[in-house]
């Protein structure tokens, strides 16, 4: 069985499943309970500076979307950070970390944007034993109007200063969460690199309002009558946080920086594919929230089976591999040519692919009198939207053409040499450099 | 008396009244929302649908389920019921299993359908329910037709005329409307007095009278009832009853399934209906089933069903079948009566094995005595009462597409009438589709 010990920045776990900072992780009770289902480790929720604790809403917290039979597919919140008083914080701290010391113990922390907030609780924290500290530039409700969370996530000078007051006044690793409701989020990553951060995790949960209620008129949770914006999070943000890591990952001002990936992490596959796109670690929270902590012993058993298959002893071992894959869309093959192809002893004749590609598409599946479906190669663009839409897992397939046949849509014979839209003659910046 | 399931005889009484209620619940409860939203969310929406090429009222099958999946069922009942006035009593009686949901793309792939029946069933129960019915008559045409039958042709025919502007008169020589869906049909797939409910709801449309015990034969003629109206249309079913032709098919104990069942589906107290010990059904169809499920459910001990063809032959489903066999019935191939035994009253039948040969069938000569103190024949019903002059075809009344009969001005449907399977399903489209045909022929 594959050794899932995880290294993070010196911080070693048991295997790279954490908790991420959330409800889950509040209070000692919940991080025991998470410990012992197996966690790897946990960045304890969000605390604030001295003095009278936040106070949450006394109505609905979450909203949710769902499948047909309530599969829950994403997941928001208008939960504050702990509002528990920071002295219980720090003395469970301490406690679980004395009991845990194989265990990953980080703290977030959001105060105000002043040095001295900062290196006060820095001092505090330092005293508990946890390992690390992860910065919440993140969270895009509440907090944020009061000048804190993402309201710091949006603006990188800020997020350099913060983060380097920090790393002059705490000697473990202080990892930087980004907030994903930026338009570019290299900057931010950038931004929390320069100020010295050991490492960003991302992503915080994504401005949403997940619904409306059509009988009141308001979104969804409503307090009474009205609602307002929460962080969105779970298995509908994964693609999102996925691109996100990886434009951290691959960025060269970036690259290297270590990544804990957050967002929709479910089962060991999400993880397996944000590790791939270069994240050290993973941090969980609602397949926590929805199922309970049990189901890290299915990420642990999944990951471990999968690196066995593929022959990989440690998680070191298939970090990043597919970053140097992720590239521009300008450096894709152009000359690259695939068609679709129909496994007609798969095929169940819903006629799915069909309405897609003649409805939306290229008109390039054929359709008998006896639902017999078939791609006209002199039409199909290889979009893969039929492979998609098909209900049946394989039986559409995008098979590439050799080098050397003709595609009969362009009549041009498939070449053998890899060729991008950069020396396209059709790329104007091409003709404007001729 | 203490009577039981080995009490001999035909007897009332076998079961207590909280097990006959249970026996003769809903065979499939219905759907409650979140049941619905899961089972309509396995639908494709295929395009082009095999659901709904295969349902002989062309629902879009796929459009009212997805109105059902964005929570709208009230909105699907309205798709159904565009196509399928009777579309509640289908979604109870229809066998899906070998049309709609015998050709879903996920029966061809997973061998479990959409389940569409209790689907359309939701639907058309949540409108139902609200008491409103979704259509209205456009304006009056002065026209009126003349439907004889309320079974479910006539009914159709009969809605689909009067929302088109016509003023309808229905005849219908038994004392209640429904036809089938009321008389026939097992007592399991329309409960709580669905038939009638569905009568009533039916006739919100308005312009439909009903007059009770007239029919052709019984007060009307076809002359008069042409002389008296714009159009007719015959939807008189079948209402001979094949005989069995053997030897002490007079004896006690030995019945027509369908008045067993018209009987059964119109007792207010089950408990009081009597049923043999031992009970035989002559007969491989839906009737057939129908009546050996509920002398079961009714507290008989033994029930056979003996056809004289094998399983394949059989008219009733596969789901039939093992519907039969799940309660307990025996089934029996490839056996004819030859005759009933017994002394007044039938003790047991004597059933003469078949061989077939290039579809003939004959008698091997080798016999079974099975005992029966009830036999019920339900071996096919024949057209009775059809007017002098209309053509026949093989035993029905013979129809165009559209219903025509040949005689100008009246059109027929449903069982009576040539052409389709003798279905619920059947008749409704063939109800509507001659009243379109009517109405274009009076307005054109």
């Amino acid at each position: 069985m594959a050794d899932l010990t995880t290294d993070f920045l010196g911080i070693k776990s048991p295997n790279p499943f954490w908790l991420a900072s959330a409800p889950p992780t509040d209070k000692e009770y919940n991080v025991r309970r998470a410990f012992e289902a197996g966690w790897g480790g946990v960045v304890w929720k969000t605390l604030g500076a001295e003095g009278p604790p936040v106070v949450n809403v006394n109505g609905p917290r979450y909203g949710a979307i769902w499948g047909a039979d309530r599969r829950l597919l994403g997941l928001n919140n208008i939960e504050l950070i702990t509002d528990r008083p920071l002295e219980v914080n720090l003395d469970e701290i301490k406690r679980v970390k004395k009991d845990y010391p194989d265990r990953a113990v980080v703290v977030s922390l959001m105060v105000p944007c002043e040095e001295e907030a900062w290196k006060d609780i820095l001092l505090r924290v330092m005293d508990t034993g946890a390992d690390g500290i992860e910065l919440n530039f993140g969270c895009p409700h509440g907090m944020a109007e009061r000048g804190m969370g993402s309201a710091v996530g949006q603006v990188p000078e800020y997020i350099e200063m913060v983060t380097r007051w920090c790393k002059e006044n705490y000697d473990k690793p202080v990892i930087v969460k980004l907030t994903p409701n930026i338009t570019d989020i290299r900057h931010p990553a950038r931004a929390a690199k320069a100020g010295g951060a050991d490492a960003v995790s991302l992503i915080n949960t994504i401005n949403s309002i997940v619904s409306v209620d059509l009988d009141i008129m308001a979104p969804n949770p409503t307090i009474g009558d009205k609602g307002t914006h929460g962080g969105y999070c779970g298995p509908a943000v994964k693609p999102i946080a996925l691109n996100m890591v990886a434009e951290i990952a691959r960025d060269p001002q970036t690259h290297g920086l270590p990544i804990s990936a957050i967002g929709g992490v479910t089962t060991w596959r999400d993880a397996a594919e944000f590790m791939a796109l270069g994240a050290g670690n993973v941090q969980v929270c609602t397949a926590a929230m929805t199922y309970g902590f049990r189901v890290v012993e299915e990420m642990i058993s999944g990951l471990s089976q999968w690196m066995d298959e593929k022959g990989h002893t440690s998680t070191a071992d298939f970090i990043g591999m597919a970053v140097p894959n992720v590239t521009d869309w300008q450096y894709l093959n152009l000359n690259y040519v695939a068609k679709a192809k129909i496994d007609e002893d798969a095929c169940i004749k819903c006629g799915r692919c069909y309405a897609a590609c003649e409805d939306t598409s290229h008109q390039a599946i054929a359709m008998s009198e006896d639902r017999v479906f078939s791609v006209k190669d002199e039409e199909c663009v290889a979009c893969n939207l039929c492979v998609n839409v098909c209900p049946v897992e394989g039986c559409i397939t995008m098979e590439p053409m050799a080098a050397g046949t003709v595609d009969p849509r362009t009549d041009k014979v498939v070449e053998e040499d890899y060729a991008n839209w950069t020396t396209h003659p059709n790329n104007p910046s091409v003709q404007a450099a001729e | 008396m203490a009577t039981s399931h080995q009490a001999s005889g035909v007897q009332a009484g076998r079961l207590s009244a909280d097990q006959i209620a249970e026996n003769f619940s809903d065979l499939h409860a219905p759907f409650d929302a979140h049941e619905a939203a899961v089972a309509a969310d396995r639908c494709y929406f295929c395009y082009d649908a095999p659901c709904m090429t295969a349902c002989p009222t062309d629902i879009d099958i796929p459009m009212f389920i997805r109105e059902i999946q964005a929570g709208h069922p009230e909105a699907a009942a309205r798709t159904i019921l565009n196509q399928n006035i009777l579309g509640g009593m289908c979604a109870r009686v229809c066998p899906t299993e070998t049309l709609c949901e015998e050709v879903c793309v996920r029966e061809t792939a997973e061998g479990k359908p959409v389940e569409i029946g209790r689907l359309q069933r939701y639907a058309t129960d949540t409108l139902m329910a609200q008491g409103v019915h979704p259509f209205e008559r456009a304006e009056s045409t002065g026209k009126t037709i003349a439907v004889v039958g309320a079974g479910p042709a006539g009914l159709s025919a009969a809605h689909r005329l009067a929302m088109l502007g016509h003023d309808v008169v229905i005849y219908e020589p038994k004392p209640k409307s429904g036809g089938l869906n009321e008389f026939g049909i097992a007592s399991y797939k329309s409960t709580d007095n669905f038939a009638a409910r569905e009568v009533d709801w039916l006739l919100q449309i308005g312009g439909i009278t009903i007059q009770h015990g007239q029919g052709l034969g019984s007060g009307l003629t076809l002359e008069g009832l042409k002389a008296e109206h714009d159009a007719v249309f015959l939807s008189i079913g079948l209402a001979g009853v094949n005989a069995l032709r053997a030897e002490g098919e007079d004896k006690d104990g030995v019945r027509d399934a369908v008045d067993f069942i018209a009987e059964l589906r119109q007792a207010d107290d089950l408990t009081a209906l009597p049923v043999g010990r031992n009970v035989v059904v002559i007969g491989g169809g839906m009737t057939a089933v129908d009546a050996a499920v509920q002398s079961k459910l009714l507290g008989a001990e033994n029930v056979t069903i003996a056809y004289r063809r094998g399983r394949e032959a059989m008219g009733a489903s596969r789901f039939e079948q093992d519907l039969a066999a799940s309660k307990g019935v025996k089934l029996m191939f490839n056996v004819q009566p030859v005759a009933v035994h017994g002394n007044g009253a039938a003790a047991e039948i004597e059933l003469e094995y078949t061989a077939s040969e290039d579809g003939k069938l004959s008698g091997t000569g080798e016999t079974v005595r099975v005992t029966a103190d009830q036999v019920f024949k339900a071996i096919g019903q024949t057209l009775e009462g059809a007017p002098e002059g209309l053509e026949l075809e093989g035993r029905k009344i013979r129809v165009s597409d559209s219903g025509r009969t040949s005689v100008d001005g009246v059109w027929a449907g449903g069982d009576c009438a040539s052409g389709g399977e003798d279905l619920t399903v059947t008749a409704v489209a063939e109800g509507r589709d001659a009243a379109m045909d009517i109405h274009a022929s009076l307005t054109g």
